[in-house]
């Protein structure tokens, strides 16, 4: 049984939609069982995701020219790994815009930890729970969050000389 | 009563112990460090946003500065990457440069790192040794790409260029310079009495801790845990290659410093197996016609003499070497709608025009189905990922890094607590933090 299907039998409910493009397996969830499909993926023996490998924002802001409109506005995307089954999965959470928070995840792995004070650096979602929510690569100082969609490329935030 | 106080220190952001711009507050109980609070950032230079704005084979140049010790690495994990959303194969000769090429960078990146720390500890000497076979290893790099650091080499769907005839003899000649170097640096260090004390039972770090925070690379490996992508995952041809994983199994820097160097004689077996193994170049177009210049092709087939310009071969500039009709077309994948066609084409015919300018004409390039994928390589300091969403549109909708060297600044307070501050040096050489990927 691969990993997805596991999934899929433990959270029937829980499960907006799940696709495996190109051999990537992928399960968009509930924001509101985050948690618990979280702790069944670390804690399951036949699952075992000791890994988090990665945990990063997508904003679907106009998306492909506007021509696809999706429902939430952000989606939140886990990569796990299990060493001791050589197996990975993703996962993702549809994040709104109007209220951009989710659980955190950093109470569970670590590595959670500065991954998601990245994600609310760039994409503004706030994590509930996180320790210490604060920006990391910017300072503290910027204005806005500057992987959102509607934040110019181009847009300069000097820090010293004349506002622009 | 006397009151005693922790004392706040500042180390960086420029320090010549802090390898790029970092800086790092410390808590100091006398010598020992209580605490640890790391700000990075000082070399953000919003790659991830940059690539959402150019087309995906302008990514490249961009992903050389992610990790500039090992650039090639990064080229081969973004090519992969959007290769992977495309659905298509290279051609096998293609994998097996790619693999050689990743090894070189890999020996390149390690040699810096032990390098680099050894000089911070008093071990002059060995930095220089160090450097000097790096230098060896970047003349291969140069003689193949034509540049030494921003090589921008991997293509999507092959390489640039094919290896010189010369290159297996120089490749060989190189190898055995760099092993002399390496004998010698271990003479020089293993049995130091001070390298040994200040590098044995500091920074050390547990499995478990490792696991937890993600951590990847000679990092995770010296804790005891054989992770490797190279073996985990095989991608390109790996599989078909001998090498083993050194591992080690106090997680100190001792460890670090040994899996490292034990990584650079397996990195070095592979590139031989390599050109051992390496098919034979293949000649796609036997071309007897004269060779001329890139403006005499051109100015031919402006005048409609086509016809002879079939057999001609063009002559071009160091910083195209390589894209020739001759070879190329055997190392790229016979994909009209992903590869550049050979210069030849673009210069002597209608339709090679037409497909080049087809590729890099803003709205035209390279267009993969809509759709999600990610990709791990085995960086110098562990796994590097490439997320990339595609819209169906010519420039990726949103391109994620998974930087090895993240997580392990993450877990770097935890090794050093309890050190003592004099122990920082050798712990933060041992992560070989390369600010390029940390920031990005």
């Amino acid at each position: 049984m691969t990993p997805l299907e596991r999934v899929q039998q433990q959270f029937a409910n829980g499960i907006i939609e799940t696709h495996a493009f190109r051999g990537d397996e992928t399960v968009l969830i509930r924001p509101a069982c985050l948690r618990s499909v979280a702790n069944f993926l670390k804690d399951s023996p036949e699952l075992d995701f000791n890994f988090l490998m990665d945990l990063t924002a997508v904003d679907y802001l106009f998306f492909a020219g506007g021509r696809v409109q999706k429902e939430h506005r952000f989606e939140l995307v886990v990569h796990f790994y299990s060493s001791t089954h050589n197996h990975r999965l993703r996962l993702k959470v549809p994040v709104d815009e109007k209220n951009p928070e989710v659980d955190t995840l950093s109470d569970i792995w670590s590595s959670a930890n500065w991954y998601e004070r990245e994600v609310w650096d760039m994409f503004g979602i706030k994590f509930k729970g996180h320790p210490n929510l604060k920006r990391i690569l910017m300072y503290e100082e910027f204005q806005g969050h500057a992987l959102r969609k509607d934040y110019p490329f181009d847009k300069r935030q000097p820090l010293i000389g004349p506002a622009n | 009563m006397t009151q005693t106080r922790n004392m706040l220190l500042n180390v960086g952001p420029s320090h010549p112990a802090m390898h790029g711009v970092i800086r790092m507050i410390l808590e100091l109980d006398g010598e020992k460090i209580k605490d640890v609070d790391i700000e990075m950032g000082y070399l953000h230079r919003a790659f991830e946003k940059m690539c959402e704005t150019v087309m995906y084979a302008q990514c490249f140049p961009y992903t050389d500065r992610l990790n500039y010790v090992s650039p090639l690495i990064n080229n081969v994990g973004f090519a992969m990457t959007v290769e992977k959303l495309l659905g298509i194969e290279v051609p096998t000769r293609a994998q097996y440069i790619r693999v050689l090429m990743s090894e070189i960078s890999r020996v390149t990146d390690h040699l810096t790192c032990v390098g680099a720390s050894a000089m911070e500890l008093g071990a002059m000497s060995v930095f220089l040794y160090m450097i000097k076979a790096r230098e060896y290893l970047w003349e291969l790099v140069e003689e193949i790409t034509g540049a030494r650091l921003t090589i921008s080499y991997v293509r999507i769907g092959g390489v640039k260029a094919d290896l010189t005839p010369t290159f297996d003899e120089n490749a060989f000649d190189k190898i055995a310079e760099v092993r002399k170097v390496l004998i010698e640096a271990d003479e020089l260090l293993t049995r130091n009495r001070i390298f040994f004390d200040r590098m044995k039972n500091t920074g050390k770090l547990t499995a478990q801790q490792a696991i937890d925070y993600g951590v990847t690379g000679p990092f995770l490996r010296c804790t005891g845990v054989n992770y490797d992508v190279r073996k985990a995952n095989p991608y390109l041809v790996y599989d078909k290659l001998d090498f083993e994983v050194p591992v080690g199994s106090t997680g100190d820097n001792l460890d670090r410093y040994f899996v490292r160097m034990a990584e650079m004689e397996q990195s070095l077996r592979i590139i031989e197996q390599c050109l051992a193994q390496i098919p034979d170049g293949p000649v796609v177009a036997e071309l007897t016609g004269e060779v001329m210049t890139a403006a005499d092709m051109v100015d031919h087939a402006k005048m409609g003499e086509t016809e002879a310009l079939v057999e001609d071969e063009v002559l071009l500039d160091p910083t195209l070497q390589g894209s020739t009709k001759k070879y190329y077309e055997g190392i790229s994948a016979d994909k009209k709608s992903v590869v550049l066609p050979a210069k030849e084409n673009t210069y002597g015919n209608i339709e090679g025009l037409m497909n080049h300018f087809k590729l890099v004409m803003y709205g035209h390039g390279i267009k993969p189905p809509v759709g999600e994928v990610y990709t791990a390589v085995e960086g110098a300091n562990g796994e590097l990922g490439f997320y990339i969403v595609s819209d169906g549109r010519d420039n990726p909708w949103r391109v994620r890094v998974h930087p090895p060297c993240f997580p392990i600044m993450a877990v770097l307070p935890i090794c050093l607590k309890g050190d003592l501050m004099a122990d920082l040096v050798p712990t933060f050489g041992s992560v070989n933090m390369i600010a390029g990927e940390l920031d990005r």
